[in-house]
């Protein structure tokens, strides 16, 4: 016991009140402060410090937050590297759900809450772009369609949406969980950005319903048709994404 | 000078910074501000501050403890602060520092002695106090985010313990006296 006990200074003594010795250690201290009254009591006093300190101030934590604080968090401006580390973090709570659902959920034809991370991914990245927000542009939309089409491996065409307010700005390909996909981005008067994600399935689900999701901010309403899965991303109310989702949805089925 | 790096903390590869995850923060930097500085305005400006700070020196995060780096930042504006003669001015007798409600009358004594005397506190031992016996950090991350070695925390850690226990048993130390004279 003596081998164990002789060396226990007073830093090893704030190390136990702390709880940050392995067992063997907090039994050698434990055996010492048996036969040190004196230290015992201060090693109490200690840790009764530590309560009174969450007593004091951990009702902090349930106060409603000031919002010059929340405020004092949001960029001022897009900051690249703030979109980027978002997008990484992204991907990586994308990969843990992802391969969560794949190994919980039985195959069943319904839209996949990763198309829709997916989507809002490629969204939060592109859609902040000033100058390079889509790879061909919508004055070349012969070449884009038939570009998308041609890596899609089926006919695409992106819907008209001037009625809701949005023009085609142009699109881009992106690499998908098993292929290539399609983004085309839409811009309104005010420059409010709509992006429409179109990945191609190995097999034709059938159709569903459309599903909501928010992502950091980003409506999206996603669904599947046939072997295609379509993702509408934008950073906007609810009841206008509906809408203009069903137009969408009705321009792709006629 | 000691830095919070991502290689330091195992584990930590996944906690990757975005808005929300330094919003999720908050609470616990006001509450840490709130222990440390003894005053709601003040604690909410230095969180202010620190989150601006935050998102100004964004670029230089890399994936790691954001919240030993968001006190890190706390840390260095607050020793800059306190090193302009307005903030040294620790609640006297007569001023309690701000503590959130509580039920009980006597719970709510007892508290403001404890916080009075926390206030009382030099900075540097109070800052190592609430580091470790409030936010629960480990010595090595303390170390790091007041830029001293692990062994100045630990006598800080020490004096500071002790000198807390002879305030709230009613024997204030004689140097304290000194900084007590206006």
């Amino acid at each position: 016991m003596n081998t164990n006990t002789r060396s226990i200074g007073e830093q090893e003594l704030h190390a136990f009140a702390d709880g940050r010795l392995d067992a063997a250690r907090r039994a050698a201290v434990e055996t010492w402060l048996a036969e040190h009254p004196d230290m015992r009591q201060t090693v109490a006093e200690w840790r009764i410090q530590g309560e009174q300190l969450h007593h004091a101030f951990d009702p902090v934590l349930d106060e409603a937050v000031p919002a010059r604080l929340t405020e004092a968090a949001k960029p001022a401006s897009r900051l690249p590297p703030l979109r980027m580390a978002a997008a990484i973090a992204w991907l990586a709570v994308g990969g843990v759900v992802g391969y969560a659902v794949r190994s919980s959920v039985p195959a069943a034809p319904q839209p996949s809450a990763s198309l829709a991370r997916q989507a809002a991914l490629a969204h939060a990245v592109f859609s902040p772009e000033v100058r390079h927000p889509v790879e061909v542009g919508a004055a070349e939309e012969t070449h884009l369609v038939a570009w998308l089409s041609k890596r899609l491996g089926a006919e695409l065409k992106p819907p008209r949406l001037s009625a809701q307010g949005f023009d085609l700005v142009g699109g881009r390909l992106l690499p998908g969980e098993a292929g290539p996909v399609a983004q085309f981005m839409y811009q309104d008067a005010r420059g409010q950005r709509l992006t429409l994600y179109v990945r191609r399935d190995t097999q034709d689900s059938g159709e569903t319903a459309f599903r909501y999701t928010r992502e950091n901010g980003i409506g999206v309403f996603y669904w599947l048709d046939g072997r295609f899965g379509y993702a509408l991303s934008g950073e906007m109310e609810k009841a206008d994404l509906l809408r203009i989702a069903t137009a969408v949805y009705q321009q792709l089925n006629p | 000078m000691a830095s919070i790096t991502p290689g330091a903390l195992p584990g930590s590869r996944l906690v990757t910074m975005n808005r929300n995850t330094i919003v999720a923060e908050i609470p616990r930097l006001r509450r840490y501000a709130r222990a440390l500085t003894g005053d709601v305005v003040r604690a909410d400006d230095l969180v202010q501050d620190t989150l601006e700070r935050a998102l100004g020196k964004w670029a230089l995060w890399r994936p790691g403890n954001l919240r030993a780096w968001l006190f890190s930042i706390m840390h260095n504006l607050f020793v800059s602060q306190a090193r302009s003669p307005r903030v040294v001015d620790y609640p006297g007798d007569e001023a309690l520092p701000e503590l959130p409600a509580r039920g009980n009358q006597g719970d709510a004594l007892e508290l403001r002695d404890f916080a009075r005397s926390l206030a009382r506190l030099p900075e540097e031992q109070r800052e190592v106090l609430l580091l470790v016996g409030l936010e629960d950090l480990s010595y090595e991350d303390a170390a790091k985010v007041l830029s001293v070695p692990i062994g100045t925390v630990m006598s800080r850690l020490s004096r500071g313990r002790e000198r807390l226990r002879a305030l709230l048993a009613g024997n204030e130390p004689a140097e304290m006296h000194l900084k007590a004279v206006k």
